[in-house]
């Protein structure tokens, strides 16, 4: 593939990167952005045009209150996204915050953190995440936080190894021989280098964040019944996929795996860029 | 091997770990906004205000949290996780009889997708480039990215609804009286859920083991080995089974919280009545202490599958083998 295309095209491996990275981006925003400015007229009941199958006019057909589907679809993606952006930026910090501390502090700090690390992902995922939304008392609320405050762990060992391998390099002991405090170090010298990394977590946390979301709301946690959210849209069409209404369950399911594979392309570019040894390949 | 120091470790790592687990569960459930009595006696009770205050002085209600805990706690180690709401029996009995439902089709999926992600990961890995390999690829990509519960659905539109092959959902015919199914009727039942559950766990494992063998393969002791003259399939037998054999069957016992969520998922799209459609029945019905009794299974479950992969961790990599710190 790769040898092809470099003559058909003339454009290097790096070029190409950007360019899947920048197709990516551009799609997700633009639906990202005509999701939250659509008109809510565009997905409004209807009954007259109920269980449409695709046509021309309704490209996702139409559900059973005659709402079109292709619309509902982009404005609940984009909700998704809201969520997923959320959800990814909260985790972050925390695992960047945690895993840098706990990898400079060590001792009995690190030991704290490992064990929280442990505790989260003790319990199954989705159970976590009834528990936190059941906490919450259900809602957006619930989604919003249990998806926020749950995907830290995993990007916490990251980081933390990075931090650990780091730590011992000669620069940095240089830097505590002459006399540099632990926060200075971790600033100046360990941060800079997490960031590659961390970046890459999280725009790889994205797509998890949003499978979850969708999937506690398909469960019933989540969002209300009356926002058009994937995860709704999904566990509504489970109610008339008996009678044969297929195009309920198969676009909004497309949407969602194209978006989430998008981030996955992002993640994946981006990681081969920022890293050294494969960014000039 | 293990050293009886490093086991009296591991097990008390592991109680530590399931006793803050518990708290953790403990403090979300307590937290909510939901009144346990309200949704023992049902909102619109006409019980006095004296009965209620009756009951709640019984259950303990009025106490502390970590008191509550504590008497939670002690309730559970004599083997009494109380009496569930929704239900209306002992939870353990229903976590017994639900769990045992899961289980066969999580074993089920667990290992159709081993060993068939297994196999096509040898596969496509030793055709690395080739159109079967980025079939493959492309394919496990797809299904990494894509829900469980639309996976699900998607399976029970085209082969319960357009074909008709299989039945819409539950683990048994509607209408007939449970000492009357077959074991037959049990597996018909099962065979979809178990497909939907196989298909979404095969991706991991199977770019795992393409990507181990495609790393194997441009090793010097394989170059060696071609150059002595091995066939390919004495090559993948004797060489490459050998170096990732355990390291995927580690995977697969580290994957059982997925395992768990995907479980619980496929059991909602196809109404398969084990503890996955428990779980979401009871958070949905306020039943705390049957959620509470599940989050502990689901953590001792996720537990056993980790701990057993941080054994054999141990077991396959000999720079492990001399440390003691398995969990």
């Amino acid at each position: 593939m790769s040898k092809r295309a470099l003559t058909f095209t003339g454009l290097n491996a790096r070029s190409r990167m950007i360019i899947y990275i920048s197709v990516a981006v551009v799609y997700l925003a633009c639906v990202f952005v005509w999701g939250t400015l659509l008109d809510p007229s565009a997905y409004a009941v209807r009954f007259a045009d109920k269980f449409i199958p695709p046509s021309a006019g309704h490209i996702f057909g139409t559900d059973f209150m005659g709402r079109d589907m292709f619309f509902r679809c982009v404005r609940g993606l984009s909700n998704s996204l809201v969520i997923g952006l959320a959800a990814s930026l909260i985790s972050s910090v925390i695992a960047l915050v945690f895993g840098i501390s706990s990898a400079v502090i060590g001792g009995k700090f690190d030991k704290a953190v490992l064990m929280c690390v442990d505790c989260c992902m003790g319990l199954p995922h989705l159970v976590l995440l009834i528990l936190i939304s059941f906490m919450l008392g259900r809602g957006a609320k619930g989604v919003m936080l249990g998806v926020a405050f749950t995907h830290w762990p995993e990007l916490t060992r990251l980081v933390r190894a990075e931090v650990l391998q780091l730590r011992s390099s000669q620069y940095v002991r240089a830097s505590y021989k002459m006399g540099k405090s632990r926060m200075y170090v971790a600033m100046r010298h360990i941060f800079p280098h997490v960031i590659p990394v961390y970046l890459v977590g999280i725009v790889l946390l994205f797509p998890h964040a949003i499978m979850h979301e969708s999937a506690v709301t398909f469960l019933g946690f989540g969002l209300p019944a009356e926002t058009p959210a994937i995860g709704v849209i999904l566990s509504e069409a489970m109610r008339h996929i008996a009678t044969g209404k297929w195009w309920l369950a198969l676009f909004p399911g497309l949407m969602l795996i194209a978006a989430v594979l998008l981030f996955d392309v992002i993640g994946e570019n981006l990681k081969r860029l920022l890293n050294p040894s494969s960014a000039q390949e | 091997m293990l050293t009886a120091k490093s086991t009296v470790g591991i097990v008390g790592r592991m109680l530590i770990l399931l006793v803050l687990i518990s708290i953790l569960a403990f403090m979300l459930v307590v937290n909510a906004p939901i009144d346990p009595l309200t949704s023992y006696i049902g909102a619109e009770s006409t019980l006095s205000q004296d009965a209620r205050d009756e009951i709640a002085e019984h259950w303990g209600l009025n106490k502390s949290a970590p008191e509550r805990y504590l008497n939670w706690a002690k309730n559970i180690l004599s083997g009494d996780f109380g009496m569930s709401i929704t239900y209306k029996r002992p939870v353990i009995s229903i976590i017994r009889e639900r769990f045992s439902a899961s289980i066969i089709l999580m074993a089920l999926a667990w290992m159709l997708s081993g060993i068939l992600g297994f196999a096509i990961g040898i596969i496509a890995g030793l055709r690395r480039g080739g159109v079967f390999d980025r079939l493959v690829k492309l394919f496990c990509l797809v299904l990494q990215s894509s829900p469980t519960f639309w996976i699900g659905l998607l399976i029970l539109s085209v082969f319960a609804v357009s074909l008709g092959w299989f039945p819409l959902g539950m683990a048994a015919p509607m209408g007939k009286l449970a000492a009357e199914v077959t074991l037959g009727d049990r597996i018909y039942h099962l065979i979809l859920p178990t497909v939907t559950l196989t298909i979404v766990s095969i991706g991991k494992i199977t770019l795992y083991t393409r990507q181990k063998v495609t790393e194997i393969m441009r090793s010097d002791f394989i170059l060696f080995a071609r150059a002595r003259g091995l066939s390919t399939r004495k090559l993948v037998w004797q060489h490459v089974m050998r170096n990732i054999s355990l390291p995927a069957v580690t995977l697969q016992f580290s994957s059982f919280s997925e395992l768990f969520g995907g479980m619980a998922l496929a059991e909602t799209v196809f109404s398969y009545p084990g503890i996955g459609t428990a779980t979401t029945a009871a958070a949905l019905g306020g039943d705390v202490p049957l959620l509470l009794g599940i989050s502990l299974i689901s953590a001792l479950f996720v537990f056993s599958g980790n701990l057993i992969a941080n054994i054999l961790y141990g077991v396959v990599d000999p720079r492990v083998k001399g440390g003691g710190n398995y969990v």
